[in-house]
C-alpha cells in the first residue's frame, strides 16, 4: 500500500481522495496533484515545467542584423 | 566579399561564462564557477527587470523552505547554435517536503557567489504546495528556449 506524506504525517493513500489537474500554455505545462482528508487538503504537490522563457538582451539582435 | 556588423556570438557565449570584463570586474575567492542559487517569490511581490538582487522581501515562507532557496545545479557549460548564447541548469529544481500555503508565481536566479546578484526571474502559474513536492523543470537546453539566451 502506498503511503502519502500529509499535514497529519504519513498516511495510505487508500484512506484519501485524490485530485489532479494539469493546465498547459504556451509558457508552461503544469500538474498537481491533491490529497484530501475527511474534506480536508492534507497534502499537494506541483510540478511546473517551464517551456518558453524571453530572451536577455534582445535589443542584441538590432546590432546583429 | 564584404564584412557583416554583428555582436561575435563567441563573446555572447564568453558573457555567459564570465570571460569579458568590460566594467570592473569583482574581486573573485577562487576560479571556479560562481554558485547560482533559486528562490521563489510570493504573487504578491514585485520582482522583475528591475530587480537588482536576492532579497527576502516577498520570498515565500513555510515549513521545509529554507530562506534563499536552492541551489541550480550547473554541469553544463554555455554553448551557441547559430547567434544565440545560452545557458540552462542541468536539473530541475526540486525544492522537497515543503508546505507554502501563500501564492507564489516566480523563481528568481541570482548569483550567491557574488553578493545575491539577481540574474533572471522566471513566473508561472499561482500555486501553493501543502506537505509536498514543488519541481519546476527547466526548458530544452537550445538556442530557441534555453533558460538564459542572448539573441
Amino acid at each position: 500500500m502506498a503511503t502519502i506524506t500529509t499535514t497529519r504525517g504519513e498516511m495510505d493513500e487508500a484512506d484519501l481522495t485524490k485530485r489532479e489537474g494539469a493546465v498547459e500554455t504556451d509558457h508552461e505545462f503544469t500538474k498537481w496533484v491533491e490529497y484530501w482528508f475527511e474534506n480536508e487538503l492534507v497534502h499537494r504537490s506541483v510540478h511546473v515545467h517551464l517551456k518558453q522563457t524571453p530572451t536577455l538582451f534582445p535589443e542584441l539582435e538590432k546590432i546583429n542584423g | 566579399m564584404a564584412n557583416t556588423q554583428a555582436m561575435c556570438t563567441s563573446f555572447k557565449v564568453e558573457i555567459l561564462g564570465g570571460v569579458h570584463a568590460i566594467g570592473t570586474p569583482p574581486t573573485r575567492g577562487s576560479t571556479a564557477k560562481d554558485t547560482f542559487k533559486a528562490a521563489l517569490f510570493e504573487d504578491t511581490a514585485t520582482l522583475g527587470a528591475g530587480t537588482t538582487a536576492y532579497s527576502v522581501s516577498g520570498e515565500v515562507s513555510g515549513a521545509g523552505y529554507s530562506a534563499g532557496g536552492i541551489t541550480v545545479s550547473n554541469a553544463t557549460a554555455p554553448t551557441s547554435t547559430g547567434t544565440t548564447a545560452y545557458w540552462t541548469p542541468s536539473a530541475s529544481l526540486t525544492y522537497s517536503n515543503v508546505t507554502l500555503t501563500t501564492p507564489f508565481d516566480a523563481v528568481l536566479i541570482y548569483n550567491s557567489s557574488q553578493g545575491d546578484k539577481a540574474v533572471a526571474v522566471y513566473t508561472f502559474g499561482s500555486q501553493t504546495v501543502t506537505s509536498g513536492t514543488f519541481i519546476l523543470t527547466m526548458p530544452t537546453n537550445d538556442a530557441s528556449t534555453g533558460l538564459l539566451r542572448i539573441a
